[in-house]
């Protein structure tokens, strides 16, 4: 135009970067520790925030999930009649309702991290990242609120502490590295497609049912085909929940043992009429479901959190920089 | 009035109407570099008929949304702002300003064309709250942490951040849905100034401050300059600008019309507005 070199080389020779560029993803996993305690904070200050408006305040951090139970026993347990599915029906409810209303809220509110902290992203630069992992943080506190009252119930229950309880902590973990994952994955999806979050309370439910959270899936698994049942216990919405429940709960370490014992019998016993031989049939295949689920489930869970987090961290930060345009 | 300015554009920038060229100074140090900028951004709920049946259709025929209109905002501007200076944007209504703003901070990314900056432009915007049901305090140091400082850096900088802000007694301690505008832009450009940025823009924070913060928050900006950064600032107060800028541009429909020393340019727009 006027002599000058292009201006896009005259910046390259001082040094200058694009401004809407994201950074490389060692550079932004730096940054994003560098603000492990803006996350804390940050998360902190909501929770406290959250129910500043209501009365009872506070108190709804555990209200809101023993309400939640309540509702599920009502309905499963004495409507349904799921209760005998174990020995001891609402402990083994209870720790369902609360690590899978855990994920649930995870995901839920991570749909809506970045839209509703759109002043925020506008305003300061940071990693973005840092807004889903606030957000699951949150859950977190809200989970060690339920906690809580799990161990009252627990306690109510003659459900005494062992030394197994030490896994939930582990089991906690990984299951927060899981939420973080898909919280990454829906915070992308919903900052561009904000129907998401009208869609997800269905999803959400629909994984509720199918993940044995209001009734053991053990006592259904006759009723289903080999493939599905897989599924079913390989899902991450049980995984976490399980292990809990066989960490926390002697009676349902127990009950499955019992019911092992008892499909071992029963394989072994075979039969001579066709009625006999189908029931042994099955009690053979419930009987390697059982022994194989033992050995899987730890690996599940390992797995499934580090592919979340792996996968949800990576896709998140593909669009790092488009996330302040609304 | 549009009208005057039209014929102000031909009177003093290049004859076919063009944006004024730019002139590269080798001695001085560049910060942002804009070159043929074009930003396109997407406006949602810009109408259409609202009923399921509608939105049906719309989808089973790929069409767009109608609710969803393309605004050609900025259409190819070239500049460079170098190290130390305080840049004022002017231009009416509507002209691009905030969206130019928006681009060099990197929230709006560019159709065409580029910007280039060096280190982290930092934007402060007219929406005041950062988190509306929090209390004041802890905007502050969420707002500090958030732009990478450590807890202890926090502590340190909390106090002159409150005294900056200069609120009323107590107010530090109400959500900050409770602060009227002045005072919540005040607070945002406190916590902002906290930290040292490479550059800063302003999108009419100051405006709603009164007398006594606008001289603050010059001598800020003062300091932030000499601090090798640059800072851009957009007003609508021609005064403000006078008093804080060592240049101004000149924008009109996404376009630059004059770049040049402040007293100049806003001569120059004063005289073709009719103010």
């Amino acid at each position: 135009m006027n002599g000058n070199p292009p201006l896009a080389e005259f910046a390259a020779r001082h040094g200058l970067k694009q401004s809407a560029a994201r950074p490389p993803i060692g550079e932004y996993i730096r940054q994003l520790w560098q603000r492990r305690h803006f996350i804390w904070a940050f998360a902190s200050a909501k929770s406290v925030a959250m129910y500043t408006e209501s009365r009872l305040g506070q108190l709804w951090q555990v209200l809101t999930p023993l309400l939640n139970a309540l509702v599920y026993y009502l309905i499963f347990g004495l409507l349904l009649g799921r209760s005998g599915d174990v020995t001891k029906y609402i402990p083994f409810l209870v720790t369902g309702i609360f690590l899978f209303h855990f994920t649930q809220r995870s995901v839920t509110s991570g749909a809506k991290s970045v839209q509703t902290s759109m002043s925020l992203i506008r305003a300061l630069h940071f990693p973005r990242a840092t807004l889903p992992f606030s957000y699951t943080i949150v859950e977190l506190q809200q989970l060690f609120a339920a906690m809580g009252v799990l161990l009252v119930i627990m306690l109510g229950f003659q459900e005494w502490p062992t030394w197994q309880w030490i896994l939930i902590i582990p089991i906690l973990l990984l299951q927060l590295m899981f939420n973080i994952g898909v919280s990454l994955v829906v915070a992308r999806i919903g900052a561009f497609v904000p129907d998401l979050s009208q869609l997800l309370p269905f999803v959400l439910r629909t994984w509720l049912y199918f993940s044995g959270i209001m009734f053991s899936m053990y006592a259904l698994a006759s009723k289903v085909p080999t493939w599905a049942m897989r599924i079913m216990e390989a899902n991450p919405g049980s995984v976490y929940v399980e292990l809990s429940r066989r960490a926390l709960m002697g009676s349902y370490r127990h009950d499955l043992h019992t019911m092992t014992v008892k499909y071992a019998e029963q394989c072994a016993a075979g039969g001579t009429t066709h009625k006999q031989l189908v029931k042994a049939a099955n009690a053979c295949k419930m009987h390697s479901e059982l022994v194989s689920t033992n050995h899987m489930i730890w690996i599940y869970a390992v797995g499934w959190a580090v592919v979340a987090f792996a996968v949800g961290f990576w896709y998140f930060h593909r669009a790092e920089e488009r996330y302040g345009r609304g | 009035m549009a009208d005057a300015v039209k014929e102000k554009v031909k009177v003093s920038s290049a004859p076919d109407g063009s944006a004024p060229p730019v002139v590269i100074d080798p001695n001085r140090e560049p910060i942002v570099v804009v070159d043929d900028l074009h930003i396109i951004y997407r406006v949602y709920g810009a109408g259409g008929k609202g009923n399921a049946n509608n939105a049906l259709m719309r989808i089973v025929r790929r069409q767009n949304r109608p609710s969803m209109k393309e605004v050609h905002a900025i259409r190819g501007m070239s500049f460079v702002a170098y190290k130390g200076d305080a840049v004022g944007v002017i231009g009416t209504n509507g002209s691009g300003k905030s969206t130019l703003l928006k681009a060099i901070a990197g929230l709006l990314p560019p159709q065409q064309g580029g910007v280039y900056t060096a280190g982290q432009p930092s934007l402060l915007g007219v929406n005041a709250a950062l988190m509306n049901d929090l209390t004041g305090e802890r905007n502050i140091v969420l707002g500090c942490l958030a732009m990478g400082m450590g807890p202890d850096e926090v502590k340190a900088k909390y106090d002159e951040v409150v005294k900056f802000a200069g609120l009323k007694d107590g107010f530090i301690q109400l959500p900050m849905r409770a602060y009227s505008s002045g005072m919540g832009s005040r607070l945002r450009f406190a916590i902002a100034a906290a930290k040292s940025h490479d550059v800063l823009l302003i999108d009419e924070a100051l405006a709603t401050g009164d007398a006594k913060f606008r001289r603050k928050s010059k001598a800020k900006i003062d300091e932030l300059r000499k601090e090798a950064g640059a800072v851009f600032l957009v007003a609508h107060q021609l005064d403000s600008i006078r008093e804080m800028c060592n240049r101004v541009l000149w924008v009109d429909e996404g376009r630059l019309v004059m770049d040049g020393d402040t007293d100049t340019v806003v001569d120059a727009y004063v005289e073709a507005t009719g103010k």
